[in-house]
């Protein structure tokens, strides 16, 4: 078992991790400004946040998270239909991500505070086990999470189902989110790290006429320490070089291709639509809806969640004012904001930025700004 | 929306398999891996699906692509980077 | 302050900055002064003075969901987190616990018996017997299955609290980190884990013993890293001490498959919930002497040191990754399993 250990852990070596820091140093020495790159994937957030990245990434180098967290931008009046589901009484099974996500009035947690049948389950096959132990009831997974998730919910839908199971698709498609960033003028954002396992399933080819037509250079990212820092890596490489490419740097997950099969379970299944994105507004093909050939699977159509008691307007028009989209962006500060840390705060968030625990706004209304940790005192005492 | 775990396979019955992810072992269910898989495998899981077998062989050649990042960028003139590159080839050599 | 209308939500009691919020919002109201450490304090229980000793005092209730888990149940649980609580402030020696339960109509009395003997059994391996108790029942689904509460009382001459440590003194952790949270969650959530998750749930009084009597009063702070974690517990400690506290993330001992099981569901072991564990703050000229007496105990071969205290950002809690540094976020509300 320490053998398997060790394949996991190289992707861990801090002596490595100095040498990319190092390389990326001097790549941002020889382009000699401040350069801008985004990730659009909560997952990068979690692991550079969870491992302290930040403080060895260069100081000219800004690392700005995306609109890339499908959680986050899952917005208020879609939780509002999975509440309104439970308050009518069907079982809403959802990955524990979502049970704190706040819709416009309330969460998926105060529903089950007041005795709403509210599960979290790891995987959708769990939210049909359900099902199968509660025939009388209406069972509703709220299916959340990018393709690489959509998948798994494309593959339940397409194999044996009790009557009773439905689908509450919140899933997200990770191109549109690139999109969003790209086709905003202001945006300073020069390069891109794509996320690792959504591309598993789409391929990195998918990326190429992105790359081409932004002139923004793409990089396909893993999760592990290195993965990330190796990718910023190239990143700055082909930003140095001005060459407006995809590089795959997550070679033992990611092909050109992608995932075959996989596509064709999840587009047989879903198709994108567009939708609205909390904090950020409406995204062309951001959400996937699953297709009318499984209407009889869509709680939506099936069920018709009658929003009316738990959607609170005045909540969703202060959206309006929400920063996010330009907080995320680059372009603003969380004090820009005329909501944060008013109506806009951890315990009652109003934007994407808020939701994440990594995220922008969230870290500055906890600690007062992003805090510097490199100049804080050495190594522990009594350590031999 | 990517947390996934490598974890090997212990065995396969039908369109499901055990696997061990260092010492924990969970049923991943197999529809969606894009080629197939055998035991002692490595695969990727994503809430309870394996979404990709991972070929041992790419396990090195991703090793090799942080050392050819490294290459490029003149890192390899670098002590800490020699060091690096020792740990590699330490790496290799016990296989 | 919660809004109006506010109610208690399962936040409130997982031991994290909603639960503190809770208890000084509400119950602080309650405090009044003591010549020792009283309700003001929030530590692990009351010290009160009786003549040149202490009384220490400690209370628990202890909800369990299931109440038989891979290594331990119920019973173990709420002998060792009150013989735990007591030994956190220096009392190793308890004079006597309670013991208080509440059952649903309908518990199986196969179950409440098994329950009895695992009582009995911890209460003997801690030295610490029962005095007293009391038995009430309510309706079917007016709780779930059975409430266990335990008091324990002890004397000890020197109180450690949780608010000692300054800056340059080291942290120890008594050994492994996570074992029980996830041997409980992997049951809980019916993840389908398979794999040798088993909880720590042990009385740490022996174990506290060596540690005082090898590092005396340079044993400065202690605290049992429950619910919230080590990252509760610490958050804690540097709040009340007013030092910054510094983790080295590769010092602190995670079994492989803890750690295997926190990965896939997004867990960071460090809030995960410990039942035989100890935090011990201790000056930096006892750490050896202090590492050795527990290492040489059973409960803690794989003791550690894992962090130091700072003069700097008092209240936070820095985890150096080996790679970077980033402030331990303090656990929000109950773990959940996440996918992203």
């Amino acid at each position: 078992m320490a053998k398997d250990l060790t394949l996991e852990l190289k992707f861990r070596d801090p002596a490595r991790a100095r040498a990319l820091a190092d390389a990326m140093q001097r790549n941002l020495d020889a382009i000699g400004r401040e350069v801008s790159v985004m990730h659009v994937c909560g997952s990068h957030e979690q692991a550079i946040a969870r491992f302290g990245l930040r403080a060895v990434l260069p100081p000219q180098l800004r690392l700005i998270m995306g609109p890339g967290c499908p959680v986050c931008v899952t917005d208020g009046p879609e939780v509002d239909e999975a509440v309104a589901l439970a308050q009518g009484g069907a079982h809403v099974c959802t990955y524990g991500d979502m049970l704190r996500l706040p819709g416009t009035s309330r969460s998926l947690a105060d529903a089950q505070a007041d005795g709403a049948r509210v599960h979290v389950v790891y995987s959708v096959a769990q939210a049909v086990d359900v099902a199968r132990a509660h025939p009388a009831d209406e069972v509703v997974f709220m299916a959340s999470g990018f393709e690489t998730t959509a998948v798994a919910t494309a593959a339940v839908a397409l194999g044996e189902l009790p009557a009773n199971f439905s689908i509450l698709s919140v899933h997200k498609y990770v191109p549109a989110a690139m999109e969003v960033v790209s086709r905003s003028k202001a945006s300073a954002i020069e390069g891109f790290l794509a996320a690792g396992h959504a591309a598993i399933i789409t391929g990195h080819a998918l990326f190429e006429p992105f790359a081409a037509r932004t002139g923004a250079p793409v990089v396909v990212a893993g999760f592990e320490p290195l993965d990330i820092l190796a990718a910023i890596v190239k990143l700055t490489d082909l930003i140095r070089e001005g060459r407006p490419e995809v590089f795959n740097a997550y070679p033992r997950c990611v092909s050109r291709e992608g995932n075959l099969p996989a596509q064709q379970v999840l587009w047989k299944v879903f198709q994108p639509r567009a939708g609205t994105w909390r904090g950020i507004g409406e995204v062309p093909d951001g959400n996937l809806d699953l297709r009318p050939e499984w209407a009889h699977l869509d709680a939506r159509r099936r069920l018709e969640p009658d929003v009316s008691g738990v959607r609170d307007d005045a909540a969703a028009g202060l959206e309006r004012d929400c920063l996010c989209g330009p907080i995320m962006l680059g372009l603003a500060a969380p004090h820009d904001c005329p909501l944060f840390g008013r109506a806009c705060v951890p315990e009652a968030p109003v934007g994407a930025c808020m939701v994440s625990s990594e995220g922008t706004c969230r870290i500055w209304h906890t600690y007062g700004g992003a805090p510097d940790l490199r100049r804080v005192e050495g190594r522990a005492a009594g350590r031999g | 929306m990517c947390l996934g775990v490598p974890g090997k396979v212990l065995a396969i019955d039908g369109l499901s398999a055990t696997v061990d992810f260092f010492g924990v072992q969970k049923e991943l269910r197999l529809d969606i891996v894009d080629e197939p898989v055998a035991v002692g495998d490595y695969v990727l899981n994503h809430v309870g699906f394996a979404i990709r077998r991972i070929p041992p062989d790419e396990v090195q050649e991703t090793l090799a692509l942080f050392d050819q990042i490294l290459d490029v960028t003149g890192a390899k003139d670098d002590l800490m980077a020699m060091d690096v590159r020792g740990e590699i080839a330490a790496a290799r050599a016990k296989g | 302050m919660e809004k109006p209308g506010a109610k208690i939500g399962l936040k409130h009691g997982s031991g994290g900055r909603a639960m503190r919020q809770l208890i000084e919002d509400v119950f602080l109201e309650l405090a009044s002064p003591v010549d020792g450490i009283g309700l003001a304090a929030l530590d692990d229980g009351a010290a009160l003075r009786v003549g040149d000793q202490w009384l220490v005092v400690t209370t628990d209730s202890h909800v369990v969901h299931p109440i038989f888990f891979p290594g331990g149940d119920i019973g173990r649980l709420s002998v060792s987190g009150t013989v735990n609580d007591l030994a956190m402030m220096g009392a190793t020696e308890p004079l006597g616990l309670t013991c208080a339960v509440v059952l649903e109509d309908g518990f199986p009395l196969a179950d409440l018996v098994r329950v009895r003997d695992s009582l009995k059994a911890t209460a003997l391996e801690a030295g610490a017997p029962f005095v007293t108790g009391d038995t009430k029942v309510m309706g079917k689904g007016e709780l779930d299955g059975i409430v266990l509460n335990t008091t324990g009382v002890a004397l000890t001459r020197r109180v450690v609290s949780d608010a000692g440590l300054r800056a340059g003194d080291a942290l120890i952790i008594t050994g492994h980190v996570g074992d029980h949270g996830m041997a409980v969650m992997s049951r809980r959530h019916d993840l389908g884990l398979q794999g040798d998750l088993r909880s720590d749930v042990a009385p740490l009084n022996g174990l506290v013993r060596a540690a005082l009597l090898a590092g005396g009063d340079d044993v400065v702070a202690m605290k049992d890293p429950t619910r919230g974690g080590v990252s509760g517990a610490l958050h804690e400690m540097a709040a009340k001490g007013k030092v910054g506290i510094v983790v080295e993330e590769a010092q602190v001992p995670v079994r492989d498959q803890v750690r295997a099981a926190c990965d896939m569901l997004g867990i960071d072991p460090l809030l995960v919930a410990n039942e035989g564990k100890a935090v011990i703050g201790v000056r930096a000229a006892s750490v050896e002497r202090v590492l050795a007496a527990l290492r040489a105990h059973p409960l803690g071969r794989d003791a550690a040191v894992f962090g130091h205290a700072i003069a700097e950002r008092p209240g936070s809690v820095i985890l150096d990754t080996g790679l970077g540094r980033r402030l331990l976020t303090e656990p929000e509300g109950e773990l959940l399993p996440r996918i992203c």
